[in-house]
């Protein structure tokens, strides 16, 4: 009997969350990927074959190991400057990584902040705050961006800057509308009657039910910020030669296209494959904390 | 609904007012004098810079300049190119054909495919094709595009060589721009295999510009028609016993389809950006290359012209968008 009933007793939030998040199999997936990303972002130094900016003069544009003139001290072969493509997307997993992390982070706080603000402000600046973000919204993002760069002038932090510009109306939208439908709820109005200050009333006590569907957003606007930036790199706005970030190895490998197909195809697949894994990852994270399509 | 309409029109102008802050500032904040950029290598006597400064109306408060400049902005004249000096506004216009014909080609190219494919999904949820599908969709909303299309490049243009690898038209083929739109420009003139070079140029930019919006529709459309297929009418209309194709696509897909279009929509904006790196890549002589290309130059006026019209046309859709959502969906117009 006493069994039983420790059995109903409601599993800990970690838990149920896992719960949820573990039976969808592409999320699961895409969280191995994520987390062999963060192990290569973090220990690249350490495995890289190669000095990632060392061009070996003896091996330009070596084929990858398994083609013919190919050399398995260059698995994935070389690019023009002889440099170790394999060793240069190691280290470009960092530049990524760095990218998304910054973006998220900058451009989150940054909107949760303004949207919370916006939420529980007076109606004329609510509508004031809006209306700024619609303007931001207005402009294609990535040309907003690119824009923005090229008036603070192209590297990689000043691509991020514009990229967390850009991405940050979304957080203030999300957070704005949670803030709204929680604002009359009992549990706040007790909190107020209880006499919370403002601020309390909003860092505490209402940001951590609004949380669910911004956490989704970071996840997704992660993968957004590391394509945006390598796209900024591509079109010469964002990291700049030799840093081996993968939009701008991409911009470098152009003009080898039809001559070297790994230098062009091995960057871009790297982007491909991270962002994947991270929107799997953000699919799941958004069944599992979205509770209207929680199976009860 | 005229009220409704109102009120959109209204949050149109402060948007409005505020895209054009933006790209007045733009140049006013850039570090470096423009007009010394404008000169270039050569540098330029203190009485020309002087004239120079006076003509754009540098040397006036701020506040004068941002009324001349929204004066200029509402009859059209949005300054000369620094490098062709000819009107922004008319550049734009000349060059926007092409962007409107690849944006309109990738539309439907996403919307034919992604349509079924997102109900088919729907109708075959949990199974092996719908998972397929749905897979194949997430792929090709994570693919950063300027690799795509170098991708298409290798195997269609390179290995294949079934496709050029840049421009609009084959370079032997002369008319003149009657449309601006090649397909129908080249159809008019007359000429054999005109059309067909067309056709071929825009293939690859159409398939890399396309494969975002069509990822996006078909997962849209798929999770559309999941949520009305379990409405109580569906189960009715299946009960009295009508045929399932028939309860499928007229009264599920047609309810369906109101959030679907309004992504359609908002894919606008994505459109644009997609442009700006499709265009580049296959040297399409249309807004994003341009774009790029003035950026490149430091050619400011057209940034800073360009960048107000592109966030005009997107303001645009976006109302049309909004407008006719609540034309279809009555719930909208009156909350």
């Amino acid at each position: 009997m006493a069994e039983a009933t420790a059995n109903v007793e409601r599993p800990g939030r970690l838990k149920e969350f896992w719960f949820y998040f573990r039976e969808n199999r592409g999320a699961v997936f895409g969280l191995w990927v994520f987390l062999a990303f963060l192990f290569v972002a973090i220990f690249a130094p350490l495995i890289v074959p190669h000095d990632p900016s060392a061009q070996f003069r003896d091996h330009l544009l070596q084929p990858p190991a398994w083609q013919e003139g190919g050399d398995w001290s260059f698995v994935l072969g070389t690019d023009a400057l002889g440099r170790d493509l394999l060793s240069r997307l190691l280290m470009g997993a960092r530049y990524s990584f760095f990218v998304g992390i910054v973006v998220v982070v900058v451009a989150a706080t940054g909107g949760i902040t303004v949207g919370l603000l916006a939420g529980f402000a007076p109606k004329w600046l609510d509508s004031i705050i809006m209306r700024i973000m619609d303007v931001i919204l207005a402009f294609p993002s990535l040309l907003l961006a690119l824009v923005l760069v090229a008036i603070l002038g192209p590297s990689l932090l000043n691509a991020m800057i514009a990229i967390a510009i850009v991405l940050q109306p979304h957080y203030v939208r999300l957070t704005r509308a949670s803030v709204m439908s929680e604002r009359n709820k009992d549990y706040v109005t007790s909190a107020r009657v209880a006499g919370a200050g403002r601020w309390r009333m909003m860092f505490i006590t209402v940001l951590p039910n609004c949380l669910a569907p911004i956490i989704v957003q970071a996840a997704l606007s992660f993968s957004t910020a590391i394509l945006d930036a390598a796209a900024l790199g591509f079109l010469g706005m964002g990291a700049q030669p030799p840093t081996p970030e993968w939009g701008t190895m991409l911009a470098e490998a152009r003009e080898f296209i039809l001559r070297a197909w790994w230098v062009v195809t091995f960057p871009g697949l790297a982007i491909l494959v991270t962002v994947l894994a991270i929107n799997l990852m953000g699919d799941g994270l958004r069944d599992a904390l979205d509770p209207k399509l929680k199976r009860s | 609904m005229l009220n409704f309409l109102l009120s959109r029109l209204l949050t149109f102008v402060p948007t409005f007012i505020g895209v054009t802050l933006i790209s007045f500032s733009f140049i006013r904040v850039l570090p470096g004098d423009p007009i010394i950029v404008m000169a270039g290598e050569r540098g330029m006597s203190e009485e020309r810079y002087a004239e120079l400064q006076a003509q754009f109306g540098f040397d006036r408060p701020l506040l004068v300049q941002y009324w001349d400049y929204m004066t200029g902005v509402l009859q059209g004249d949005l300054g000369n190119s620094f490098v062709t000096k000819k009107p922004v506004f008319d550049e734009f216009f000349a060059l926007f054909p092409a962007t409107l014909e690849l944006s309109i080609c990738a539309m439907i190219f996403a919307v034919v495919l992604g349509l079924p494919a997102g109900v088919i999904a729907a109708i075959n949820r949990g199974k092996l094709f719908d998972r397929t599908l749905m897979s194949t969709a997430l792929v090709g909303y994570s693919m950063p595009i300027f690799w795509w299309a170098l991708l298409m490049i290798i195997v269609f243009s390179g290995w294949l060589g079934w496709t050029p690898v840049s421009g609009r038209i084959s370079l032997i083929y002369f008319f003149d721009d009657v449309t601006g739109f090649m397909l129908i420009d080249s159809l008019l003139s007359g000429q054999k295999g005109a059309f067909s070079s067309a056709v071929n140029h825009l293939i690859l930019p159409t398939i890399v510009l396309g494969t975002i919006p069509l990822a996006v529709i078909a997962r849209q459309t798929r999770s559309a028609m999941l949520e009305v297929l379990s409405e109580d009418y569906i189960r009715t209309a299946r009960a009295k016993g009508l045929p399932p194709s028939r309860v499928t696509y007229i009264h599920a897909l047609r309810n369906a389809l109101i959030p679907v279009v309004t992504v359609i929509g908002l894919l606008v904006g994505t459109l644009l950006a997609g442009a700006i790196l499709t265009e580049t890549i296959f040297s399409w002589p249309g807004i994003g290359k341009w774009m790029v290309d003035s950026i490149y130059r430091r050619d400011y006026p057209v940034v800073q012209g360009g960048l107000l019209l592109i966030a005009v046309m997107v303001m645009i859709v976006n109302l049309t968008v909004d407008v006719l959502y609540g034309f279809i969906n009555p719930k909208i117009r009156k909350s």
